[in-house]
């Protein structure tokens, strides 16, 4: 099977895969404070040197670094713990539309309580109007926009982004889910106060993840009880997940990131060659190292996905009929793509496990795929020739 | 390893008689001495399809059928169960297969899913009106016309011209049919809609007659 939809899941590394299961089985504490039975002490260590390693990825204090179950709730944490704090006074909220939906509904479903919250329209490429932007920083609280986008790849300009935030004393937040430890992250250079990162899109465990919280920045809890995390989530820490989380970043470097850019521009150049085709997103620099995703007129993504699937490709689409809603990709329509863009959009994603061969098959695949509906397809007749 | 709990795996995913038919459709493609054809569903939905008809003129049944399709799984599994269902009907006989019955003979379908049935109905429905209209057994009136405008998407919305209300109006008339579009006669779209809507009463006794009203709003909604 070539699995190309690493910006879903990924599959764990076998060598994370030991250390968590030695945490689980063996080294088996919970980490119990400054001093505690042995097992407690280990577990401590353990999560501390994870907190560390996490740390140092993106420039920050370890202090600065609160373990949750995924970025989703870090981005709850982040939003709520702006929006639901009784001191800060400013009830208005910034994102853009094209965030993933952990940030976007949550922002959006801050009217509920009065706030006011306004979404940034992007361009065709998906950057955020940075005119609209700096005009929408005034009364606001906090600024959520995305480092990477989980569909077309767009890069934000976080650096920018976080300068204009910071002039205007307004917090800024970036859900870094996609780029973080692919693409060179520095909180400081980038002027960051929260970051949501994950460790299942870069060959950790499912369901742990983190929250940069800048210091003194504070933020009101959403998990209360036990005090866990600087008082900022309660909860028994996942240590075997903890630990695999900074297995994985351990076993990252910049260097997957290059090969990463040559596969992605390859895929796209074989997939553009199909005709009909179009890319979503930039090319380049501005592009996320690991998406591709290009829209395939007069045939569906589920049927495509599926298909694709029997012929041995796993990859995903943007398509209303594969949505448990039946709603088209935001994303996509956000770009200004029709609802025909978003239904025929198939997104392949690479990781650095990701070989030459993988790529060029998976194109060869998607080419037969898109060939054999094309030719029963009552749309496709029209434009052909 | 014990075998899989069918229970559960008929509670996710797609039956096997899904996957087989939307691996293998049956009677898929065009039919070039087609008698009628029909389409239904919507780009916007992401869910289109065109069925091609041959009927015996004497005993009305349904010699060859075959579809087109724009979908998911569900549409094309839906669709090619469809052909085989009709297939050597006779036109009341076909009317009477629900889209219940599709599912059925699916092995059913997920929730979310059934509307691929519903739609694969609506379709054999228009189709069947069609005929009848055709051979002069009905009436070609506002319903039908309504029926087969369903058919005709607007190119910018991938919404029908009805639900989507690029029609006005519609007149019927000693077999003059007057649509009235609220598009304008010079706009990219002018052409390929009266393509469309040709297409949809080819056949059909009538004299058709477009109308260009112009748009007073902007027509960009998304």
């Amino acid at each position: 099977m070539i699995y190309l939809d690493n910006a879903e899941t990924t599959p764990v590394d076998p060598e994370v895969a030991k250390i968590v299961l030695e945490y689980m089985v063996e080294k088996f504490g919970l980490p119990g404070g400054e001093f505690g039975h042995s097992l407690q002490e280990e577990a401590t260590e353990a999560v501390e040197k994870a907190r560390e390693v996490i740390a140092a990825k993106i420039g920050a204090k370890p202090s600065e670094i609160v373990f949750t179950s995924g970025a989703t709730e870090s981005n709850n944490l982040a939003i709520k713990g702006v929006a639901y704090h009784p001191l800060y006074r400013k009830r208005k909220v910034v994102t853009s539309a094209i965030e993933h939906k952990s940030v976007l509904d949550t922002a959006l479903n801050l009217r509920r309580l009065g706030y006011e919250v306004e979404v940034i329209p992007v361009d065709s490429e998906g950057f955020v109007n940075m005119e609209r932007l700096e005009a929408s920083l005034n009364g606001a609280a906090l600024v959520s926009i995305q480092h990477a986008n989980q569909e077309i790849g767009t890069l934000q300009n976080i650096k920018v982004i976080g300068e204009l935030c910071r002039e205007k004393g307004v917090l800024f937040h970036t859900d870094a889910a996609q780029s973080f430890a692919k693409e060179h992250i520095d909180v400081e250079a980038m002027n960051i106060d929260l970051m949501s990162i994950t460790s299942h899109l870069i060959h950790g465990p499912k369901g742990v993840g983190a929250l940069y919280v800048r210091e003194g920045v504070d933020l009101q809890p959403l998990i209360e009880g036990d005090g866990r995390e600087r008082g900022l989530r309660a909860g028994s820490q996942n240590v075997p997940g903890i630990v695999g989380f900074a297995e994985a970043v351990k076993r990252t470097s910049p260097e997957d990131a290059v090969k990463m850019r040559r596969l992605r521009d390859r895929l796209i150049d074989k997939l553009l060659q199909i005709e009909e085709s179009k890319l979503n997103g930039p090319r380049g620099e501005k592009r996320v190292c690991h998406i591709v995703n290009v829209s395939f007129r007069y045939v569906e993504g589920e049927a495509l996905l599926l298909q694709a699937e029997m012929e041995g490709l796993v990859c995903n689409t943007g398509s209303a009929c594969y949505s448990q809603r039946l709603e088209p990709s935001h994303v996509i329509t956000a770009i200004g793509g029709t609802h025909e863009d978003a239904h025929g959009s198939m997104r392949l994603s690479l990781s650095r496990m990701t070989t030459q061969e993988e790529v060029d098959a998976a194109a060869e695949i998607l080419a037969n795929v898109v060939a054999r509906l094309r030719a029963f397809s009552p749309l496709a007749r029209r434009r052909v020739g | 390893m014990s075998k899989p709990d069918a229970s559960i795996q008929r509670k996710i995913g797609y039956s096997e008689k899904v996957i087989e038919h939307f691996t293998n459709p049956r009677n898929v493609g065009r039919l070039e001495d087609a008698d009628v054809t029909a389409k239904v569903g919507s780009v916007a939905c992401g869910d289109l399809i065109k069925l091609y008809l041959k009927i015996d003129e004497k005993t009305e049944r349904i010699e060859k059928i075959t579809f087109e399709s724009y979908g998911c799984a569900a549409n094309i599994a839906t669709s090619s169960i469809l052909t085989e269902l009709a297939k050597g009907k006779t036109l009341e006989e076909a009317r009477k297969i629900t889209f219940k019955d599709i599912a059925e003979e699916l092995g059913g379908l997920p929730k979310i899913k059934m509307h691929c049935a519903v739609l694969s109905k609506t379709g054999l429905d228009a189709a069947i009106s069609k005929y009848y209209a055709m051979k002069g057994k009905t009436k070609i009136d506002d319903t039908l016309v309504k029926l087969l405008l369903r058919g005709v998407l607007d190119p910018i919305t991938g919404v029908d011209v009805i639900s989507g209300k690029t029609v006005e109006s519609i007149s019927v008339q000693d077999g003059e049919v007057t649509i009235v579009l609220r598009v304008d006669e010079k706009s990219q779209i002018a052409k390929e809609l009266e393509n469309d809507i040709k297409e949809a009463f080819e056949g059909l006794p009538v004299n058709l007659k477009i109308v260009f009203k112009g748009n007073s709003s902007e027509d960009s909604n998304k």
